[in-house]
């Protein structure tokens, strides 16, 4: 074969030539960690808000920096926190099924947006003031907020279940083939959410399909909390959030490390082949782990549908939200999703509060380009993710 | 010359017949089918190829190769794009010559296709698909959110402002589907070629047996890199096309169900061989425009929803059925008529189909 472009030996010959100047170890990992440093101290101290009368600079920010306003600092924070404790609870499914099975469940932002509309149906038709208006938490009972989280984490469990029994079963292996599969799944329950939900809509209003909705907490969350910290008074609701969170992976971790099905399990996570030698029915513990990955989508989305709504296209936001903080924690590692959750919350609140606000079209909204960031640079050092194991 | 195997000899002359039928298309359809078809094939089998030459030749499924046809747009929408009176009112609108702006385009999106290959290049399987799927995702949000750069709303008039030897693409349509159609041709072409140099065939080699090649000295991730790299240019010509022929670029252009129908058009092609990226494209298009004119206003029977339904189960049913799309369905034949005692498929042919590796 004749070497025409001599493409083959040029690459080779610029390979050699970075590796002798040792420019992979060194540069990239002294760059990378002045710019988290950078990003550290920018939003410690070098920030400052806007002048009496507007403009700025690049160290200008809605709040200033830490030192100088550490209660908005501290707000922000906690609002990470509490993100990061329902992105754990989503994302925490979705490493569950990967770990165990090997399958990504590319349909789980498709069990988050369904679950989300079931509990507004569910709470619509236990409330009589619903009638297809937005509840407010004060008009909703703890029974009326528990009640749809039932039925939507019952159903959507239901939902997996029949998910992977019928398609997945059978092709166990080929994880790209049943990533494809569960594509497949994500298109057509997308269309089909969007073309029967939502079903309560106010009277005499058309339906639009995949309409934003939401259902409200329960009326005793709707206070703020004074937290004797810098004078912040924060929303108990995002507490209850938080403490939602840190239950789920509490709950996980028991399950997982105290009890024999998560010992089986986590034998699974390990070698499969070797597990299944030992006369463990590994088909039934796929099963289990498939339904509680699909139920946490389902609780995420009750919570997230509390927070904030549900509409058409969440799916596609909640699938990025598990891959980038299963990509970067590491997949299958309950760790790895809970500090990859926080990572990501971090990152996400951080970025959306302090860049610069310098005129209309500055900076904030360039926000996405930090999860980017953040996943090119766990990569470039740990291919695996931060608590993964080598594929 | 070798003596061709009767099924190379058969591919050979289809492949033929359809270049014919390609090349006199105006004469055989009618406009609507000449542009909204026939034209739309031709760009998105450019993309489809793109995924499925990864696909193929480096075992890289990408789901970024929609992203970087968008980026491709947007990069050359707001460099076309003129401001002020008359103007169009999004992007940047920083009215360079478009001969200029097109060049740019291209060698922004190859750049940042480069980018994504290095960070995604040490990731594989299904990693390296959850990757490229987030890298897509963050496109579409970046140009989705950031109103500097065009925002919710589409940037238009992409169309009127193409360099002089493209010529006006607004009113003489068959004009654009002749310059679509030396684009496939000629990146086809350059597929064909790449994958037989020794680069081509080192990532083969690096598809197959990553460990073994790198101990033989080759540097698996810079492979990788620089062929997501090639696919981000082919994607990157796909998507300016792709603008001229929409005439306007907005971030669904881009989104998850732009994505999941390039993918869709490159399983329904089969993800083994590049010829499958145009015949899924057709496939998918055509089903796309039959199904459409079909559903009733109020839904589908039974189940209600749109075309996207329709798109799910036929790609459910594909990877089901048959994994490697209708190339594979093809290949089979041949493999089952090679059994059955006729000459042996497949020998002398540096493809090789990757159902079991890859599915």
């Amino acid at each position: 074969m004749k070497d025409v472009l001599g493409l083959g030996t040029f690459a080779e010959q610029v390979a050699e030539r970075i590796r002798a100047w040792g420019v992979v170890g060194t540069a990239p990992r002294a760059a990378a960690a002045a710019l988290v440093v950078f990003a550290i101290v920018y939003v410690l101290v070098i920030t400052k808000p806007a002048g009496e009368f507007g403009g700025g600079d690049w160290r200008t920010t809605n709040f200033g920096s830490a030192i100088h306003d550490p209660g908005s600092f501290a707000r922000v924070l906690l609002d990470a926190v509490t993100f990061a404790a329902l992105l754990f609870i989503v994302a925490s499914g979705f490493s569950l099924i990967f770990g165990l099975m090997r399958v990504v469940n590319m349909a789980h932002g498709s069990f988050y947006l369904l679950g989300g509309y079931i509990a507004y149906e569910i709470q619509q038709s236990l409330n009589p003031e619903g009638q297809g208006f937005s509840l407010q938490p004060f008009q909703v009972s703890t029974w009326e907020w528990v009640a749809p989280l039932l039925v939507a984490v019952g159903f959507i469990a239901m939902f997996g279940l029949g998910v992977q029994q019928l398609l997945l079963r059978w092709n166990q292996g080929q994880d790209l083939r049943q990533a494809l599969i569960t594509i497949a799944v994500s298109v057509i329950v997308a269309d089909q959410v969007i073309a029967h939900f939502p079903r309560h809509v106010p009277a005499g209003s058309p339906k639009a399909g995949g309409n934003a909705v939401s259902i409200a907490w329960p009326g005793w969350t709707d206070r703020f909390v004074d937290l004797k910290l810098f004078g912040v008074e924060y929303s108990l609701a995002r507490l209850v959030m938080l403490a939602l969170g840190i239950a789920v992976g509490l709950a996980l971790y028991l399950w997982l490390y105290r009890t024999r099905t998560g010992m089986v399990i986590r034998a699974g996570v390990d070698d499969r082949q070797m597990t299944s030698a030992l006369g463990v029915n590994i088909q039934a513990f796929f099963a289990i782990a498939f339904v509680v990955g699909a139920s946490l989508a389902a609780f995420g989305a009750v919570v997230g549908t509390s927070q904030g709504n549900v509409a058409q296209l969440q799916d596609g936001q909640w699938l990025l939200y598990s891959l980038v903080v299963v990509i970067v924690g590491g997949m299958g590692s309950l760790l790895g999703a809970a500090v990859g959750s926080l990572l990501y919350g971090i990152v996400f609140m951080f970025s959306a509060s302090y860049l610069p606000t310098t005129g209309n079209e500055c900076c904030t909204q360039y926000s996405i380009v930090f999860t980017f960031a953040l996943l090119a640079l766990v990569l470039a050092f740990r291919p695996q993710g931060l608590f993964g194991r080598a594929a | 010359m070798t003596k061709l195997e009767p099924k190379q000899t058969i591919e050979r002359l289809i492949g033929a017949g359809v270049l014919v039928v390609a090349v006199f298309a105006p004469l055989l359809f009618n406009a609507f089918w000449l542009d909204a078809i026939l034209t739309q094939t031709l760009i998105f089998g450019m993309g489809a190829a793109s995924l499925i030459m990864l696909s193929a030749y480096g075992g890289m499924i990408s789901l970024a190769q929609t992203g970087l046809m968008g980026i491709a747009g947007y990069a050359v929408g707001n460099m076309v794009s003129q401001g002020g009176a008359g103007g169009e009112s999004k992007g940047l609108a920083l009215g360079l010559d478009p001969t200029k702006a097109l060049v740019l385009a291209i060698v922004i999106t190859t750049l940042i296709a480069f980018v994504f290959g290095a960070v995604a290049s040490r990731s594989y399987g299904i990693y390296f698909l959850m990757l490229t799927l987030t890298f897509g995702v963050i496109a579409n949000l970046f140009f989705g959110s950031v109103t500097k750069l065009g925002g919710f709303s589409p940037i238009a008039g992409i169309d009127r402002h193409t360099p002089g030897f493209v010529g006006d693409v607004v009113n003489d349509r068959q004009r654009l589907y002749y310059i679509a159609l030396i684009c496939a041709l000629v990146a086809y072409a350059l597929i064909r070629y790449l994958v037989r140099t020794p680069f081509g065939l080192s990532l083969q080699g690096v598809r197959d047996e990553p460990l073994r090649m790198a101990s033989l000295g080759y540097t698996v991730p810079l492979h990788r890199m620089l062929a997501f790299t090639f696919a981000g240019f082919i994607a990157a010509v796909a998507g300016v096309l792709g603008a001229w022929w929409n005439g306007q670029i907005s971030p669904s252009d881009l989104g998850l169900v732009a994505t999941i129908n390039l993918l869709v058009m490159a399983v329904i092609g089969g993800l083994v061989r590049i010829e499958g990226a145009w015949l899924g494209a057709f496939a998918f298009i055509v089903i796309n425009n039959e199904v459409t004119n079909r559903i009733p206003s109020d839904g589908l029977w039974v189940v209600g929803g749109t075309f996207n339904t329709v798109v799910g189960l036929i790609f459910l049913a594909i990877v089901i059925v048959s994994p490697d799309g209708l190339m594979g369905v093809w290949e089979r034949l041949w493999s089952m008529r090679g059994r059955r005692g006729g000459p042996s498929a497949g020998t002398g042919d540096v493809q090789q189909p990757v159902t079991e590796a890859s599915l």
